[in-house]
């Protein structure tokens, strides 16, 4: 095999290209829990701004004292600033969960490439989400549902693996689309949906796989389980956008973390197609 | 620095030190070869007469020793512990800091990158390469003249990389005696410099005395050799500098095999052979230490006692260590086996990929500075080995009609 994982253009670089590194003030203008341990802030600017964010994109996210993070953009307000969704799991994600409103971070950005959702222009959209892996698609399943003319049919699938683990809930059942199917592995009582993995919800969503687009992501065995599952049902590999996680240290290039084969995935992701990623993700430890 | 130019030109012994002299007294902080603690290190020279006149190596996996030399050479020598990227890209670095003001708000501030006007002298021609594979990691772009391909290139340099090596100097030692760890050869490299320095050394020393043959590779190469006492090239001088040199592309201690090494390491992802060199990997990143290409580094915060004061570092890093490759939840590369085949797919195919050349100048520092000998040409002759047995397995098992060996996935 040739490593054929073509280097993706870098989206244009952000406003302050000559201090690459450097994170700008952010004030924390509303706060409100999702879950028992995610958090969505909603950030503004205190002075300077941030080039736009795409959906897909990500900021890093500093928490004074303690270090910084990726974090996917959730939302995108038109108004300006920009939302996160951070699920408390270590030192600075927690740190983040626990910032208040009015408490101002740093932030940096925005970084890699994006979900890319018009070039499904006229097609079927399928997105599939696992657990925190709705924050990153929130703005695009907005962007979908907004305009739905741009679009053949919208199926939105969630999975969770209990009840309270669920982002977003009042907001999912504003979603207008043709499918919103949601499930979770351990029901609680009072789940009256379904249980089970998010891949049995394709049977579900409707949608004409050679005419289709998907945008994927949540843990990895559930991206690696439901992009071949879409590609088995005749979802083209490549219009599988799945969005990967690797360790990252510096989201500029530089640092090395996040190399996934031959892709360093701050650069010429978070957003891959699946066709390209699959190789790589098909080997253990890679 | 302009094209390379034609002009050539010989120092004595004496021209050499009027030259780092004429170095340290415009200001810059020369760097160069120097013995210390038994090996030839790379230090800050005060004049010519730190440089390892005398010395030479002797060089094996594993294995490092000084032996003086007869004829006083002070470039015989091959590649040290060090490399110039402890220079260019400094083991520790501060990026920023931050201070929490009464009102809760940081004030961000960039560190000023430590900005000293290096030049270099010594440059081997492997670590030539390696500098300019540095440059497309680090500097997002070849910074001077150097190589003009762009695949991959950084949107978002170091800076404080990009700062230091816009002001540095190289002066080139061209090889003469390679040591037995080098393999430059097939490395796609040679023992000539074949550019991006400002000045080129190769050492002579006969019986017409001692002396260095110089090529001059920038306008500002010119004008350095200007300012010191130095005479037009001969013909002897000449012919025995490139005959040395290129005797010198003979006698490579090692070689990596002739064939497509990215097409091998993307093939040889499941081989067996990965667990053969886990048994023997220390997982001691001295191999990702000593490269003069490996670039990888993590970050880390520094509080004060108050915490309202903060300070964020960047420092080298390994994919041999562990926490690499953390994810929430646990190492991606938690095996030996997969970080070894990290690093050496890394240098020889993804790299490539990624920043548009290959990422190994065949300098043999990690085979050298391996406490276990593990030698890289050595297991990449192992890897393809064990392909081309495999591929013979199956042509034997089609021809007898049975099913053929499953190699585990193959991208
Ligand atoms: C492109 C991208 C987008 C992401 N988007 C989101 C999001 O929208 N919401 C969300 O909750 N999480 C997101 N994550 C995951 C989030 O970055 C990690 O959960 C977080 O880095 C964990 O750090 P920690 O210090 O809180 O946790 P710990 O588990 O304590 O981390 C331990 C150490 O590992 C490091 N570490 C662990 N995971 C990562 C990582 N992925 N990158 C860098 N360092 C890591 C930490 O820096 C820390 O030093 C995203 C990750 C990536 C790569
Ligand atoms: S991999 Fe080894 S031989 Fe190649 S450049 Fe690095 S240290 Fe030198
Ligand atoms: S290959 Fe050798 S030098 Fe590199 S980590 Fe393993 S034992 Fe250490």
């Amino acid at each position: 095999m040739t490593t054929e994982l073509s280097v993706v253009a870098p989206p244009a670089p952000a406003v302050r290209h000559a201090e690459p590194r450097l994170p700008v003030p952010y004030r924390v203008i509303a706060r409100w829990p999702e879950t028992p341990d995610t958090v969505t802030l909603r950030l503004d600017p205190v002075a300077e701004a941030l080039a736009d964010f795409v959906p897909g994109q990500f900021a890093m996210v500093h928490c004074f004292g303690r270090g910084e993070i990726p974090v996917s953009v959730s939302s995108i307000p038109t108004t300006g600033g920009l939302a996160h969704t951070v699920r408390g799991v270590g030192a600075v994600s927690e740190g983040l969960c626990a910032a208040r409103v009015g408490d101002v971070l740093g932030l940096r950005g925005p970084y890699g490439t994006g979900w890319e959702l018009e070039r499904a222009l006229g097609q079927d959209v399928v997105v599939v989400a696992g657990g925190i892996g709705l924050a990153p698609l929130r703005p695009l399943i907005r962007d979908a549902v907004a305009e739905p003319r741009r679009h053949g049919r919208v199926n939105v699938l969630i999975g969770a693996r209990t009840p309270d683990d669920l982002l977003s809930k009042y907001e999912t059942r504003r979603w207008a689309t043709a499918y919103t199917g949601v499930t979770v592995d351990r029901p609680a009582d009072g789940w009256s949906g379904e249980v089970g993995l998010v891949t049995r919800l394709l049977d579900r969503a409707r949608f004409d796989p050679p005419r289709s687009w998907a945008f994927v992501c949540g843990p990895e065995p559930m991206i690696r389980a439901t992009a071949r599952d879409l590609v088995h049902r005749g979802v083209s590999g490549d219009r599988v956008r799945v969005s990967l996680e690797r360790n990252m240290r510096c989201a500029t290039a530089t640092c090395g973390h996040c190399q996934l084969g031959p892709v360093l995935l701050c650069r010429d992701g978070p957003v891959v197609g699946w066709d390209r990623a699959e190789p790589w993700l098909s080997v253990r430890e890679l | 620095m302009g094209a390379i130019t034609q002009a050539t030109a010989v120092l004595d012994r004496q021209g050499l030190a009027a030259l780092v002299a004429a170095l340290v007294a415009g200001g810059r902080t020369v760097v160069g070869p120097t013995v210390r603690d038994g090996a030839v290190v790379l230090a800050e020279l005060t004049s010519a007469e730190d440089l390892p006149f005398g010395w030479g190596v002797e060089l094996d996996a594993g294995r490092y020793r000084l032996t003086p030399r007869e004829d006083g050479a002070a470039f015989a020598h091959s590649a040290g512990p060090q490399s110039w990227k402890a220079f260019l890209h400094p083991q520790r670095e501060q990026l920023w800091s931050a201070r929490r003001g009464p009102d809760g708000v940081p004030t961000f501030t960039e560190t000023q990158p430590e900005s000293r006007t290096y030049a270099f002298l010594g440059v081997r021609p492997c670590d030539l390469r390696a500098i300019a594979i540095q440059d497309r990691v680090l500097a997002g772009r070849p910074p001077r003249a150097l190589d003009s391909a762009r695949a991959g290139a950084t949107p978002f340099p170091d800076r404080g990389y990009r700062q230091r090596r816009r002001g540095a100097l190289l002066i080139a030692a061209e090889c003469t005696e390679p040591g037995a760890t080098c393999f430059c050869v097939s490395a796609s490299g040679g023992p000539a410099a074949d550019g991006g320095f400002d000045l080129a050394l190769t050492e002579v020393v006969d019986d017409d005395g001692h002396r260095f043959f110089v090529r001059v590779g920038s306008e500002e190469g010119a004008r350095l050799l200007d300012g010191v006492p130095h005479r037009s090239a001969d013909l002897t001088t000449e012919s025995v500098a490139r005959g040395a040199v290129d005797a010198a592309r003979e006698h490579m201690g090692r070689s990596l095999p002739p064939l497509d090494l990215r097409a091998l390491m993307g093939e040889s992802l499941a081989a067996d052979r990965w667990d053969g060199i886990a048994s023997r990997c220390l997982t001691c990143a001295n191999c990702t230490m000593v490269c003069p290409t490996c670039f990888c580094t993590t970050t880390e915060e520094v509080t004060d006692l108050t915490g309202d004061h903060t300070e964020r570092w960047q420092h080298w890093d390994s994919c041999f260590d562990l926490d690499f490759s953390l994810l929430h939840g646990g190492p991606v590369r938690a095996s030996t086996r997969s970080r070894y085949r990290q690093w050496l797919t890394h240098k020889l195919s993804t790299w490539h990929d990624q920043f548009g050349s290959g990422g190994c100048v065949g300098c043999g520092r990690c085979i050298t500075w391996c406490p276990a000998g593990i030698d890289i040409t050595e297991e990449v002759a192992a890897l393809a080995a064990e392909r081309d047995a495999a591929a013979d397995d199956q042509h034997t098992a089609h021809d007898d009609g049975s099913a053929h060996h499953d190699r585990g996935p193959q991208p």
